[in-house]
């Protein structure tokens, strides 16, 4: 396991038993989660868990029922205004004008957020570098590609030099390419301190966060890093190729040893409480019933089969 | 040919679409046998939809030939319709009809006959979960629910060939892992499923994956084939602290050809095995620590490393 940062900054976001109702809906539900300065916090879950009013609610965009909060320094309910020269929010559906040029959406975000001509011109050439968008400085924002397009979503928001960025699923449809461009400029960012909290639905962007948290329902189920969550995963996985396959996993499904099995492919995955004590088991009952084994090895679970196995036994 | 029109439920041969000047797909051959799941992967823009487009009969091609389902994809487009069914990622059910409303229509577009209709309709709310919920409102149903209702829509017909674009988008792990056991259960019946994704946990579970970019089929095989023939080069997994310090060090040492960073640890793409030494020597010089092993590559490294090597290969032919 990596040793953690021994940085003793102080909370670039911080949250405390936050809450948010529509009416009847518990949105978020005694959410707390603390961020430190130059790190990125995921936010993991399905849709309509809670990610986006949890974001809308850091930046001041909604008002809790509940809780407490502090972002950059600010009470996020108290000095709303004052906080929000500080942060940028780049929400779910991207934000620029596809009727203006990569040009003139950096220089509407600017004005907006009354960056001062001289820094203007310096901190749109930075961000066209970075973002590799110079060349297409006078395409109109419309006709750029989805990855392109985000991009320049994320330069805009970064026009004022922001010290604390939310994210709200900044890559979802973008493909992996594009994927992967996008968070080596979140890396930049990190090493400029900018603190980040990102929301998303795939686990393995969720795995290239410093810290990570579950949340289903409204509620935070787990909080860690990658890594000591691999390590909470209740029992081990085995992967196996077996023929017919079919058959295979309904014999295992019926094994007490076996807590869950799941086709990938050719190979089949199962979730088993101590791999060392239970892979006779499967041998033979899969040779008891005519079924050909081949390559049963312990794999290492992914953050999908932590999750999975934390979910389905009811919580961490 | 017969035989192999039989046992394939895709043959696509040199496939060619063309925009103008503009190339959205270059001769691209491939097929896929009856009861597969084939993955299709590519960028945004990679010809992907251009090509699901053709074998949808929405869209004739410019040359090649094909045939899906055992029909002619240029001269026999309405037979395709008829005999393959679509989900779309935005699952196209509509919100304000109940359940059973979403089914009838779908039933009364594809044709089902009136006296199939029943044993449909209780097939698809059973195989969806939805057996007490025929009268709820669509947009009452969990993401979930509505991904299985939209899947069973578009069996509705008994298709032989689904395809699904992007189907579980947006849907937490756990529906997703029931999702696909829900696909395993009807390519077990015979169905071809044609799937389009940008997640590679979806991609992990398909027989076999084909690779699209710039027009072309760069890949071909099972994920595991594709792992094992990632040639970029030996991936390296580092825990390096102080971490930042260790990116600014490898940013001079050239035999870290890639570095992202993954979590608390670092992913370096190195050429020869020796080069990992190297790499450790120049992070303990800077006072970095440094401990590494050599992990296997995933899909996502996969896909990437053939990517660049296409572009390298296309920037070779054009100097």
């Amino acid at each position: 396991m990596c040793a953690k940062h021994t940085n003793d900054n102080a909370y670039n976001i911080y949250a405390h038993g936050l809450r948010k109702s529509f009416g009847d809906l518990v949105a978020v539900d005694n959410l707390s989660l603390e961020v430190k300065r130059g790190e990125i916090f995921g936010l993991v879950g399905p849709d309509g868990a809670g990610k986006t009013t949890t974001m809308r609610l850091l930046t001041g965009i909604l008002d809790a029922t509940g809780g407490e909060a502090m972002v950059a320094g600010f009470d996020v309910f108290r000095q709303t205004e004052e906080m929000k020269p500080h942060i940028g929010y780049m929400p779910q559906r991207f934000s620029i004008y596809a009727d203006l040029t990569v040009g003139e959406n950096l220089f509407f975000y600017a004005s907006l957020y009354h960056v001062p001509r001289a820094e203007r011109l310096a901190r749109e050439q930075e961000l066209l570098e970075f973002s590799r968008l110079g060349p297409f400085y006078n395409r109109l924002a419309g006709n750029l590609s989805g990855g392109m397009k985000q991009k320049l979503t994320l330069a805009c928001t970064l026009m004022h030099t922001p010290d604390v960025l939310f994210l709200d699923e900044p890559t979802a449809g973008v493909d992996p390419v594009s994927r992967r461009d996008f968070w080596r400029i979140l890396y930049s960012l990190l090493r400029e301190g900018v603190t980040i909290l990102v929301s998303t639905p795939y686990m393995d962007e969720a795995e290239r966060c410093n810290r990570i948290a579950l949340i289903d329902k409204g509620r935070i189920i787990i909080a860690d890093t990658p890594d000591a969550l691999r390590g909470r995963m209740h029992g081990n996985l085995l992967s196996l190729t077996a023929t017919p396959q079919r058959q295979a996993k309904e014999v295992l499904a019926q094994l007490p040893a076996v807590l869950g099995v799941d086709i990938f492919g050719d190979q089949l995955h199962v979730r088993v409480a101590d791999a060392e004590r239970d892979e006779p088991v499967l041998q033979k009952a899969l040779s008891e019933h005519g079924i050909r084994v081949s390559d049963m090895r312990r794999m290492a679970p992914g953050l999908e089969d932590v999750f999975i196995s934390l979910l389905s036994e009811g919580g961490a | 040919m017969t035989s192999n029109v039989d046992k394939m439920a895709v043959i696509v041969r040199d496939l060619v679409k063309q925009f103008d000047s503009f190339m959205a797909v270059n001769h691209i051959s491939f097929s896929v046998p009856k009861g597969e799941i084939f993955g299709f992967l590519g960028p945004n823009g990679a010809g992907k939809s251009t090509t699901i487009r053709m074998l949808c009969g929405i869209l004739l091609p410019t040359s090649g030939s094909g045939t899906v389902a055992g029909y002619d994809i240029l001269t026999q487009p309405e037979q395709i319709k008829a005999h393959i069914g679509y989900m779309s990622q935005k699952f196209s059910l509509y919100e304000d009809l109940t359940v059973e409303e979403n089914i009838d229509f779908y039933a009364g577009i594809y044709g089902v006959p009136p006296g199939q209709l029943e044993e449909r309709k209780n097939w698809t709310l059973e195989m969806a979960g939805l057996s007490g919920r025929r009268g709820s409102l669509t947009s009452e149903l969990s993401t979930g629910l509505k991904q299985r209702l939209a899947f069973g829509t578009a069996l509705i017909h008994q298709p032989d060939v689904l395809f699904l674009d992007e189907p579980t988008a947006g849907v937490d792990p756990i529906s997703r892992r029931e999702f696909w056991e829900l696909i395993y259960d009807t390519t077990a019946r015979g169905v071809t499923v044609f799937v389009t994704t940008h997640f590679m946990e979806d991609a992990e579970h398909c027989d076999r994956l084909g690779m699209i970019y710039g027009g072309k089929l760069i890949a071909l095989g099972s994920p595991a084939e594709l792992k094992a023939a990632f040639h970029a080069g030996i991936l390296l997994e580092i825990c390096a602290q102080p971490m930042m310090r260790a990116l600014e060090v490898l940013e001079g040492v050239p035999e870290a050809r890639d570095v992202t960073i993954f979590g608390q640890m670092l992913h370096v793409l190195i050429e020869r095995e020796m080069d990992a030494e190297r790499i450790c020597r120049a992070l303990e010089e800077a006072q970095v620590s440094c401990r590494y092993s050599v992990i296997s590559p995933s899909l996502e490294d996969v896909f990437i490393g053939l990517i660049e090597e296409a572009d390298r290969q296309t920037a070779e032919g054009q100097g």
